[in-house]
């Protein structure tokens, strides 16, 4: 019971700072530094060269090697001590509410970058907040678009069954006979390419939403119908209850299992497929960051091995991924407690 | 035998209205194959018409669907307009190379799932089943993405495994042998990231029907009248375990087909992947079509063939 709580807070934890990404991040995500790119993530350091301790973190500002135009060398000279609650580029925290207040930082000339920075100069571990509101929040509405979908034609089949049953469950047969990728491909090339990220944030969810309800829709099917057989909807109905009150009261209570492992389930596959689309060029485009577009660099040969902080995306993603398969099983392994 | 020819003809069913969805999708998408060109301001927009008329584009959706439809069943699969062939000249060659990663990838797959899940499921909540159980489900929550990246970096790495393409520059002219060893080397990478994001689950899966198939009472019988362990496995265990096993095969090949798309593009295995992307950025309608009909067909028929199996494996359903 203990862990189930604690995998719940990372959880909510990891999307409060995704939520926050704006405060949590030192930098504007789409912000260059054209002198830095491919920085490495900046090094905290305690002891100055003169050896003495400093209980505050400092970085170095750092400048090109003259000897290797790859590398960098960090100018010992000026330590420039990490601080909390800093001024700097200004971020909307809601509409129309801006805020210029981020969780730490340090004055210019030196930048911290504790992931380091792209090919552009930007800072990763902002993009990676940033980015993550991207990819996540497509998730999480993406699944809610699909179960409702797939809450609404479920219970439509399942409930009146006969001919709306099959014509609902073959609409579901047509939409699972196609390999999912090919019909995201599909859904997605309907769409127009090149539209600003609000709009594609937007159809991405859709297309997602488009693509998946099928399977929920199939197992709430299976639920309704079976619950619709039982003995006490068979007397309630006997008392004259009508379609809406015997769904409300007595079936669809009974879906919230499968809604919830489908919906555990479901997030972190969106997820991932809005990671594919944006990572093939297909999503979210520049210089918004998402964490498929991120990843994108890693298309190329050199930033794939030269560059292992470009890896941190899908670090997070195997995070938030096997966070939300583990709450999801724990949440499976209750309802059927309950059920049983 | 009626239940075979129902299932075909519900199979030609589905694929036609997979067709008739794909177009209809495609159909309502802004702008065409011809419409990049008019950024290009030496072309006129009369030229650029000009070509929409020509290659029949002006015509209303449903002409368009049955020229492609006629097109499909002589087997020109339709007209390409960015390599201005028929799509059949360039689809079957790449549908060949994504065949030549799923179907090994598949076989290989099952061969080591079958033992590997009867073996675990023997040693049912013990150490190795938690260690197991402990890895499989950390790749299951490994993105492919991330798989392919990771294994091409360590080619990139160590060398010892070419990347991108299917030949080495200059194949053509080495033996026969020789040809084969390049190619083999060339495939190894892209299988070994498809078997890897397919075989966790597939392990997973047998491990539970074996040990539900264990706990089946015929299974308990057998085991109390004392007939060898190896024995009950072969004859009593896996027979009642194929039902749900011959399902997930047929059901695995959607998945097989989807990684497979994703792991071409980056490895740059000229596969159907690839094509499809090209095709999608361009607007090139009919190989997209084409293509996602080809992959569903072979979906519906490997859950077709799934489906038979099972009638000739099950006699419980062919009663």
């Amino acid at each position: 019971m203990k862990r189930v709580g604690l995998i719940a807070s990372v959880l909510a934890g990891l999307h409060l700072l995704v939520l926050l990404a704006g405060f949590a991040a030192p930098y504007d995500p789409v912000e260059q530094t054209r002198t830095l790119p491919f920085a490495p993530p900046s090094r905290l350091h305690f002891v100055d060269k003169d050896g003495a301790f400093h209980l505050r973190p400092f970085v170095y500002a750092l400048t090109t090697d003259p000897d290797n135009f790859d590398a960098y060398i960090e100018d010992t000279t000026l330590p420039f001590p990490v601080q909390l609650m800093v001024a700097g580029s200004t971020y909307s925290v809601l509409p129309g509410v801006e805020s210029r207040l981020h969780l730490f930082g340090v004055e210019t000339p030196a930048r911290i970058s504790l992931l380091g920075t792209d090919g552009f100069g930007r800072d990763v571990f902002s993009r990676l907040l940033h980015g993550g509101r991207i990819s996540i929040g497509a998730g999480l509405l993406a699944t809610l678009c699909a179960l409702l979908v797939g809450l609404g034609f479920g219970t439509l089949a399942g409930f009146f069954g006969g001919r709306v049953d099959s014509a609902v469950m073959r609409l579901a047969d047509l939409f699972m006979a196609v390999p999912w990728l090919y019909l995201l491909f599909a859904v997605r090339a309907a769409l127009p390419l090149h539209l600003d990220t609000r709009a594609t944030f937007l159809l991405l969810v859709a297309v997602l939403g488009i693509v998946g309800w099928a399977r929920p829709a199939r197992l709430i099917r299976g639920i309704v119908l079976s619950a619709r057989e039982r003995t006490y909807v068979t007397a309630a109905r006997g008392f004259g209850a009508e379609a809406p009150y015997l769904l409300r009261r007595h079936i669809l209570p009974q879906t919230l299992g499968v809604v919830l492992t489908q919906a555990g389930l479901l997030v972190p596959q969106y997820i991932l497929a809005e990671v594919t689309l944006s990572f093939l060029g297909l999503g979210v485009g520049e210089p918004t960051p998402s964490w498929g577009a991120m990843l994108g660099t890693l298309q190329q040969y050199s930033v794939l091995t030269s560059y292992w902080w470009m890896f941190t995306p899908a670090v997070a993603l195997v995070a938030v991924a096997i966070a939300y398969y583990a709450l999801t099983s724990m949440v499976h392994e209750r309802m059927r407690l309950v059920a049983s | 035998m009626t239940l075979i020819v129902r299932r075909i003809a519900s199979s030609v069913v589905l694929l036609f209205a997979v067709s008739v969805l794909s177009f209809t999708v495609l159909e309502l998408a802004p702008g065409d194959f011809f419409a990049e060109m008019q950024a290009d301001a030496r072309i006129g927009s009369q030229t650029v018409d000009g070509l929409r008329a020509q290659y029949g584009l002006t015509q209303s959706p449903i002409v368009r669907y049955w020229q492609w439809v006629r097109s499909f069943v002589r087997g020109d699969l339709g007209f390409s307009l960015a390599h201005r062939a028929p799509v059949s000249s360039v689809i079957w060659a790449r549908a060949a190379n994504t065949l030549l990663l799923t179907i090994p990838a598949m076989v290989v797959t099952w061969c080591l799932a079958l033992p590997l899940g009867i073996w675990i499921a023997r040693h049912r909540n013990r150490w190795i089943d938690r260690v197991s159980s402990g890895v499989t489900s950390t790749l299951v929550a490994m993105p492919d993405l991330l798989v392919a990246l990771l294994l091409l970096l360590l080619a990139l790495r160590t060398g010892l495994f070419p990347t991108g393409g299917m030949w080495s520059p200059g194949a053509e002219e080495l033996g026969y042998w020789a040809r084969l060893l390049d190619l083999g080397r060339h495939a190894f990478l892209p299988l070994l990231a498809l078997i890897a994001t397919t075989l966790p689950s597939v392990v997973r899966h047998v491990r539970a029907s074996v040990i539900e198939a264990a706990e089946a009472p015929a299974v308990q019988a057998a085991r109390g009248y004392g007939i060898a362990r190896s024995r009950i496995t072969s004859r009593y265990v896996l027979p009642l375990a194929a039902n749900p096993l011959v399902s997930l095969a047929g059901l695995s090949i959607a998945t097989l087909l989807s990684t497979s798309l994703l792991i071409e593009v980056v490895m740059s295995w000229p596969g159907l992947g690839p094509l499809l992307v090209e095709a999608l950025l361009a607007k090139d309608v009919h190989v997209v079509l084409s293509a996602s009909m080809l992959a569903s067909a072979l979906l519906v028929f490997g859950n077709l063939a799934a489906d038979l199996t099972l009638y000739a494996v099950d006699p419980r359903i062919r009663v």
